[in-house]
């Protein structure tokens, strides 16, 4: 019991980052916009959030800072994309490699200072039921708000006007553009979304996950939060799967490295990525699923004719 | 009405009268300014001059929503649906108004049965056929409650079935008094629904009929044109020997929209000029292919090309033996639109003009020859490495025509030659098919355009529901009588008195 606990709040806090990226991405590819810069995101939301928390001290302000400097990156991407019509794959690579670097430069003196991490919010009554009050009522806020933000997004594809018009962009953009919705115009602010939501990743990275910066800290989860999209086949709740699946089994498969368990390092630091991908990939095989919620028009430029 | 393009009327002064309750078509062939006429009606172009009465006001229609506010509707030859969504969600996204979706649900559902569309209004778009899509089209438009409905070629993409159950529909519609506008050049169909017809040819009206007093052919005649001003038939050819022979020639259509062939009966000589005439979608494409290789045919000896069994040959076999053929379809068919025009040129002249050497392309020999077409056919592009998508249609059309004709085929076969060109491009290329016949080739052309066919053919025939009728020396039919093949009719033989009947 003594290391159950501690063991499923570090498996909520691995899951929220992957989370927040992957229904960011995940409302941006439904628009027909496959942005793969999510990595760059990520690491500039850390850096600015953990220097605006730094510099002011206010944890919300960081958060923000965090989001905007991920909607800004995605900015850059949505203007070459969207405005010169530039390959997506291509400029979503270099968004990569461009936010690894100057989060760097942004972060070169901020490596080494320490941060006491968010502020936990425990939800009155629920916190002091014994057991589940500790491990699922006593987080930070930004926990809460990933949680929400899943039935958030749903609810919006779903049921909303604005989301239906946000799927009838992603599944044929010259259909939407021939009824006189302004295609651009979304997909510029599902691109800002999406750069916001993988901003606020990268800050609960540097505030709450581990609270420093350290170059590169993202470490691939921009990756992980892309594929867990394409594999959820685009699907809120299955992102809310596969995030927790992966969270949980890389924190697992720590905990049964250090018991000492008799197989390889290497093939425990697989697992996560095996059996994300094996399960969710199971359970979303039927091809009229795929058909039906893989956006028709991702990665294609979209030239507006008359 | 008017409108003018930069080098083109498109409608002159054309005048048309539609009443509630009847449903008139606007007849006319490719160019004729059907599209034109009907874009300027919902608003999506402007006329240069005349006006647009409607229900006795006189009004200016400016965008399509202040014409669906008037009441005009309209079904495009192309749908705009989303795959992915489901019906009602697709349209939901075409209602300018918000309503919410039980409602809408309800709204679908009893229009749907009211008028013998049978919609599911939950299924996703991708599972439905087309002609089931259409039918989301139609109730998008009637949920607007129009008085005016205008659809463009609704039958292009509709199975027999699909036409006779879109045809009770209409006539349902009129008989609510709602007014239907019918965009075709299809006369059967014609025939079969519509009251009156507006007939337009090169942009003017030339008449307006009461369908029923007409034949299929006397619309054909209206909408080809009776008088034709410059007819010199080439005579005093000599047929050389046979280089074309096709044989009871069947194939089936390669999907449900495709036009099965039936026992297609053929012969072109060297040195002659022989045309197909027919209205389009009675098998042209399908003949063309057939002709090319692109569609192959199980029996061997139902097709000869200098008396060698090809049936079962594809292109690349057939090309060795000299066959040249230039598709309807300019960019995708007859030329790749993302290569250059050098990558184009190789791809069907490499046989013929040995353009591989031990594996590589020959690259400077393949682009003299293809400047040497940009240059003997006056082909505007900025140079041999062009793409192909950036020329103009009638630009590509002379630089496809010109490298065919260039590898000097033993048999040409041209669907549509002159389709988009200009009056001196079309001159240039008809001259170059002229040419290529007198060098003894064999020239094959499936057209719409009776006046090419007249003007510069030897044999003539007509292509209808996929059947060939018989080939006679064009200097013996009349327009009529041409007409009447195209409609499908055989020809009496003694109104053939003067002519040579050229029997197959």
């Amino acid at each position: 019991m003594d290391i159950l606990i501690p063991t499923i709040l570090t498996i909520i806090t691995a899951a929220t980052p992957l989370l927040f990226a992957a229904l960011g991405e995940l409302i941006t590819e439904k628009s027909g916009v496959l942005n793969l810069g999510v990595e760059g995101m990520i690491l500039a939301g850390a850096v600015c959030g953990f220097a605006a928390v730094h510099f002011s001290g206010s944890a919300s302000f960081g958060v923000v800072a965090g989001a905007a400097a991920g909607a800004l990156l995605s900015l850059i991407f949505a203007a070459l994309v969207l405005g010169f019509q530039a390959s997506q794959v291509a400029t979503g690579l270099a968004l990569t490699i461009f936010g690894v670097g100057l989060s760097a430069l942004i972060g070169q003196d901020l490596v080494g200072v320490a941060y006491d991490g968010l502020p936990k919010v425990a939800i009155p009554f629920l916190s002091d039921l014994p057991l589940i009050g500790e491990v699922f009522f006593k987080h930070d806020v930004l926990v809460y708000v990933s949680l929400l933000m899943v039935p958030l997004v749903w609810w919006f594809l779903t049921y909303s006007r604005a989301g239906l018009v946000l799927r009838a962009v992603g599944d044929s953009h010259d259909a939407a553009h021939a009824m006189g919705y302004p295609v651009v115009r979304i997909r510029l602010f599902a691109i800002l979304f999406g750069g916001a939501m993988s901003g606020i990743a990268g800050a609960y990275l540097s505030l709450a996950y581990s609270p420093m910066w350290i170059e590169n800290m993202s470490a691939g989860r921009g990756w992980i939060a892309l594929a867990l999209v394409v594999f959820a086949t685009w699907r809120p709740w299955r992102v809310l799967l596969g995030a927790y699946l992966f969270g949980g089994i890389s924190i697992l498969q720590l905990h049964a490295q250090a018991m000492g368990i008799g197989i390889p390092s290497q093939v425990m630091s697989m697992l996560p990525y095996l059996v994300t991908i094996l399960v969710l990939v199971l359970i979303s095989r039927d091809q009229n699923k795929i058909k039906l919620n893989s956006p028709a028009c991702i990665g294609k430029p979209f030239h507006p004719t008359s | 009405m008017t409108r003018t393009f930069p080098g083109v009327i498109a409608n002159q002064d054309v005048d048309l009268t539609i009443h509630a309750g009847e449903i008139h078509a606007l007849l006319g062939e490719n160019g004729a300014g059907k599209s034109t006429l009907v874009k300027m009606i919902y608003g999506i172009l402007a006329p240069d001059s005349g006006q647009i009465d409607w229900q006795g006001n006189t009004v200016s229609i400016p965008n399509p929503a202040f014409a669906r506010e008037l009441g005009v509707a309209m079904v495009f030859q192309h749908f705009s649906l989303f795959d992915s969504l489901s019906v009602l969600e697709n349209i939901a996204l075409g209602m300018d108004s918000k309503v919410n979706r039980a409602e809408l649900k309800s709204r679908i559902l009893e229009i749907s049965s009211r008028y013998g569309l049978p919609l599911d209004p939950d299924r996703h778009v991708y599972t439905l056929s087309v002609g089931e899509r259409q039918r989301i089209e139609i109730i998008r438009c009637l949920l607007q409650e129009p008085k005016l409905l205008i659809m463009d070629e609704p039958t292009s993409v509709l199975t027999p079935q699909e036409v006779s159950r879109l045809f009770e529909t209409l006539r349902r519609l009129s008989e609510e008094g709602l007014a239907i506008l019918y965009i075709s050049h299809k006369l059967d169909e014609i025939k079969a629904l519509c009251h009156r017809a507006t007939i337009l040819r090169n942009g003017k009206r030339v008449d307006v009929a009461d369908v029923n007093d007409e034949s299929t052919s006397s619309l054909a005649a209206m909408m080809m044109g009776e008088t034709l001003e410059t007819t010199t038939p080439r005579i005093g050819n000599q047929a050389g020997e046979l280089r074309l022979s096709v044989k009871n020639l069947s194939l089936e259509a390669a999907d449900e929209f495709g036009i099965p062939l039936k026992n297609i009966n053929l012969d072109v000589h060297c040195g002659e000029i022989v045309g197909i005439a027919g209205v389009a979608g009675n098998g042209q494409d399908e003949l063309l292919m057939a002709l090319s290789g692109e569609s192959v045919s199980t029996q061997s000896d139902s097709l000869f090309i200098d008396g060698k069994a090809c049936g079962q040959l594809g292109p690349n076999k057939r090309r060795a033996l000299g066959v040249a053929a230039i598709p309807e379809q300019r960019l995708g068919h007859g030329a790749v639109p993302e290569m250059s025009l050098v990558d184009n040129t190789f791809l069907t002249a490499f046989q013929r003009l040995g353009l591989v050497g031990g594996g590589f392309i020959k690259n400077s020999v393949t682009r003299q020859f293809t400047e040497k077409v940009i240059e003997n056919f006056n082909v505007k592009s900025n140079g041999s490495k062009a793409f192909a998508s950036s020329l103009s249609g009638g630009n590509l059309q002379k630089f496809i025509v010109g490298r065919e004709i260039l590898q000097n085929p033993g048999l040409l076969i041209v669907s549509q030659p002159t389709w988009g060109v200009d009056a001196g491009a079309a001159q240039t290329i008809h001259k170059a098919l002229r040419d290529l016949a007198d060098r003894g080739a064999a020239v094959l052309i499936i057209s719409q355009d009776l006046d090419e066919l007249m003007a510069g053919t030897d044999r003539i025939g007509a292509i209808c529901a996929g059947e060939l009728s018989d080939i006679y020396d064009t200097a013996a039919l009349s327009i009529e009588e041409v007409g009447l093949l195209m409609a499908g009719s055989a020809l009496d033989e003694k109104s053939l008195a003067t002519g040579g009947l050229n029997n197959v």
